[in-house]
């Protein structure tokens, strides 16, 4: 689908200013991709080696009480998120003959890296390129599941997945259904994609089409905050038995970078999670946007003297209702922060669930909110005023916790 | 990442692209003419007549065995009469028939193993009938019983079968060619992985409208690449309902398209069930050769009856046309003509055999019609492999409505009324 050009750029896309710094000279001023405005006190880039949301020690990680024992007595590794989804599909391959991986690109480890060694290590018959050819790559997968086996297709953007909708739509998602009593489906198939923003990727290198597939069931669509979550997320997502979208925000393959234990462990599908506990709002996202929810109401819990719970959804569909109700019934309050497009996005699936449950309305003291992308395309120029940003998601706090 | 480097002697008479390592060079600029090459000639083996056209034709079935596959293309077109006519009488929802096209299906399905796989895309009824699926199963799955598998969720002619090794029907055309290759790659693997399982093909129906959709491209050319023992069949029957091939692509054909992905390819006579059957048995034999590869198979008949009971042909087709070629040509009177000259067939015989499947036809067919249908709490199942939450909460929010609203809703039909959805 891509071009050969677009597809080189592509493997600068998150790497920040290698471009830049390549061809010194043709760039009058060397201006950072990920400058911000002198005086912002909200608007500051991600500190991803500070912020809570990683697991900066080892002890930090193994702590983590979704862990089994085993992962827990074990050690772990300094990782960022294309290592610890290498490293899931290195366990998957190992542990199970039937998992396949394939897609653009793959075999010499991917535009972004998260294959690579795989080719060497488990042999090309397992783990290999495909022509180009999104349609392909998705049909060619759901065979694959449907005579029992594990395969882990790569879409090499999320925004090329268009020509693979169709399969995983009316076949990958339909598949269990239509079979029937045969019993056959589809459900060993993930298919991984990276997603969404990286500052410079434009209208199809930012794309986060998650909600056109969290309208679709039969499929498990899930999307990881970090290196530790992505290595249990995928294996879990593998293992499954229903299709799974894995979305990876390729902005943190390099970004986020923590302490991910060694085992092999599974965290659960559809389950949510409450990375910080508080009484007056919650805030309901997933993705890298969570990076910014957590600045945001750090600022806001100083400013106005409260405190804000944070869930990450992690599986988008089906989704855990029961966590985000039991949050809004005992805070009242709810803001949704998304990366993609507002309009019927998961922003409106989770405000729509909330209002509908008699037991959580009447909890309500606002409306509930939503800070998400714009009801427009990607453009190049605009992401830092397009995607969630710090002063949006702390405005929209202010504002929820004032009506 | 490009393959292995590749070096050119400057005096070197062959391109050494990447991409094209065989190719001369040229010094004389010409574009390549399709309309130079002629078309890719049609296998046959026996004629209109019956006659024996191929010299070294040497039938490998015992009589009993053509009988056997005849009364399977006979069987189809006497179940596709009576079920046209049930559903013109309102009595099925919809069906498809496949007449003119018995020949391809049950001859290619013959040269089969049970354990091959099998995706269809949907006039391919001879290869259900040919495998070993029943009268029965056919009408538990058109009247959408509780006996029928897809478990009432399936459009009439949507049948599937795991005993069978054949992928349950979906709509969508050329869906199954993608995963066709992606089924012969793990049949591939498994075999690496366990030299035990017998080598096995995967068989892909479609029709050469649905070979426009990209699925097709994509199917061919990654079996190719990845060196996948499937074959591909082609049922090329003039129409993809109202559009006649015309209109739906220049060039030679579906045939002259394998040849462009590196794939082996022959056309037959699709009206000649011994040229389909023994293509189809060498194509079975070259797709496990080398490690596995895809073969192509262009069947060419004719549709002659309309695209479904939705279609009416005779608003784009004259009816001399398809009268004509029922006259000229029919793959079981073909067949039939060949058996009487062999001597193991008769007008008696036919008669005979006729009214017996007639008769069988009819029986499946009440014994299904009288079935219940299944439960509804099917609608939700299978969806996931377990029920999630939600579903449960909507199916017992679908209970609350019908029992508020009794008078509203017929569960007369359904098998456990509405306590189904109980649980």
């Amino acid at each position: 689908m891509a071009g050969t050009s677009i597809r080189t750029l592509s493997r600068v896309l998150t790497r920040g200013s290698s471009l830049a710094s390549s061809t010194p000279a043709l760039v009058s001023s060397r201006r950072q991709y990920s400058s911000h405005p002198p005086n912002a006190r909200l608007n500051l880039p991600t500190d991803y080696s500070t912020t809570p949301l990683l697991a900066h020690s080892s002890q930090s990680a193994l702590s983590n009480p979704e862990l089994p024992p085993e992962a827990r007595n074990g050690t772990t590794k300094r990782m960022n998120l294309f290592q610890a989804v290498n490293d899931a599909l290195s366990i998957a391959l190992a542990e199970d003959e039937s998992v396949l991986i394939f897609g653009e690109d793959v075999a010499f480890g991917g535009v972004f890296r998260c294959t690579g060694k795989l080719a060497e290590t488990y042999g090309g018959a397992r783990v290999f390129n495909t022509p180009l050819t999104e349609q392909g790559i998705m049909g060619f997968a759901i065979g694959v599941a449907a005579e029992g086996m594990r395969p882990v297709a790569e879409i090499q953007f999320a925004d090329y997945v268009y020509p693979a909708f169709d399969q995983l739509v009316n076949e990958a998602a339909k598949f269990r259904y239509r079979d029937g009593a045969c019993g056959r489906s589809a459900g060993g198939l993930t298919v991984r994609m990276p997603c969404g923003g990286v500052g410079h990727g434009a209208l199809y290198h930012s794309q986060s089409p998650e909600s056109l597939f969290t309208h679709i069931p039969g499929l498990r669509v899930i999307m990881p905050r970090s290196p530790l979550q992505a290595k249990g997320l995928l294996l879990s997502a593998i293992r499954s038995n229903d299709p799974c979208v894995f979305m990876e925000p390729k902005i943190l393959y390099r970004a986020a970078v923590e302490q991910v234990p060694t085992a092999a462990y599974t965290l659960p599908l559809s389950k949510a999670e409450v990375l910080k506990e508080g009484s007056n709002v919650t805030i309901v996202s997933y993705g890298q946007p969570l990076y910014k929810c957590m600045a945001a109401l750090k600022q806001a819990e100083h400013d106005f003297g409260i405190s804000v719970e944070l869930i990450d959804l992690r599986t988008i569909y089906p989704w855990d209702k029961e966590t985000v109700f039991q949050s809004v019934r005992k805070t009242g309050r709810c803001l949704v922060v998304h990366e993609a497009m507002i309009n019927a996005g998961v922003g409106a699936e989770v405000a729509a669930a909330i209002q509908e449950d008699p037991e959580t309305f009447i909890r309500l003291e606002a409306p509930v909110a939503r800070v998400a992308g714009w009801s427009i395309h990607t453009p190049l120029l605009y992401e830092a005023f397009n995607a969630p940003d710090v002063a949006r998601i702390y405005d929209n706090l202010k504002k929820v916790l004032e009506y | 990442m490009p393959g292995r480097s590749r070096t050119q002697r400057p005096d070197s008479k062959h391109v050494m692209f990447p991409g094209a390592v065989k190719s001369a060079f040229s010094y004389k600029m010409r574009f390549e003419q399709p309309s130079t090459y002629p078309a890719l000639p049609t296998y046959r083996v026996v004629d209109q007549n019956g006659a024996v056209v191929d010299p070294d034709f040497v039938p490998d079935l015992s009589d009993e065995e053509v009988i056997k596959l005849y009364r399977d293309m006979l069987t189809m077109s006497i179940m596709d009469l009576i079920m046209f006519d049930a559903q013109r009488q309102g009595r099925l929802s919809f069906y498809m028939v496949s007449a003119g096209e018995e020949a391809v299906s049950v001859g290619t399905a013959s040269a089969l193993a049970k354990e091959d796989v099998v995706f269809c895309q949907y006039r391919e009824q001879g290869v259900f009938k040919q495998r070993g699926f029943t009268l029965n199963d056919f009408m538990n799955q058109l009247f959408a019983n509780q006996k029928d598998p897809g478990k009432g969720r399936n459009m009439p002619v949507h049948y599937g079968s795991r005993e069978l090794n054949i992928h349950t029907i979906s709509s969508p055309l050329a869906t199954q060619l993608p995963q066709a290759s992606g089924a012969a790659y793990a049949l591939k693997i498994q075999r690496m992985q366990d030299p035990s399982i017998p080598p096995r093909v995967v068989a892909a129906y479609f029709g050469e409208g649905a070979a426009s959709e990209g699925d097709f491209h994509a199917a061919l050319n990654i079996a190719a690449t990845r060196s996948c023992p499937v074959i591909f069949i082609c049922r090329n029957n003039g129409y993809a309902i109202s559009t006649p091939t015309l209109e739906q692509y220049r060039g030679d054909g579906i045939a002259s398209r394998g040849l462009g992905y590196g794939i082996e390819t022959i056309r037959v006579d699709g009206n000649d069930f011994w040229a389909v059957r023994e293509a189809m048995k060498k194509a079975r034999e070259l797709a496990l050769q080398d490690g596995g590869k895809p073969v192509l198979i262009e069947a060419m008949t004719y549709r002659v009856s309309h695209h479904s009971t939705s279609d009416d042909s005779f608003a784009y087709r004259a009816k001399v046309e398809v009268e004509d070629w029922k006259r000229r040509d029919n793959p079981i009177a073909r067949l039939r003509k060949w058996m009487e000259a062999k001597g193991c067939w008769d007008e008696n015989k036919e008669k005979e055999a006729r009214e017996s499947i007639r008769r069988d036809v009819l029986k499946a067919f009440s014994e299904a019609e009288r079935e219940k249908k299944p439960p509804i709490r099917t609608m939700f199942e299978d969806v996931y492999e377990e029920l999630t939450p939600d579903l449960r909460k909507q199916m017992k929010e679908l209970k609350s409505q019908i029992e508020r609203y009794p008078e509203e809703y017929d569960l007369g039909e359904f098998e456990g009324g509405k306590e189904s959805l109980d649980k």
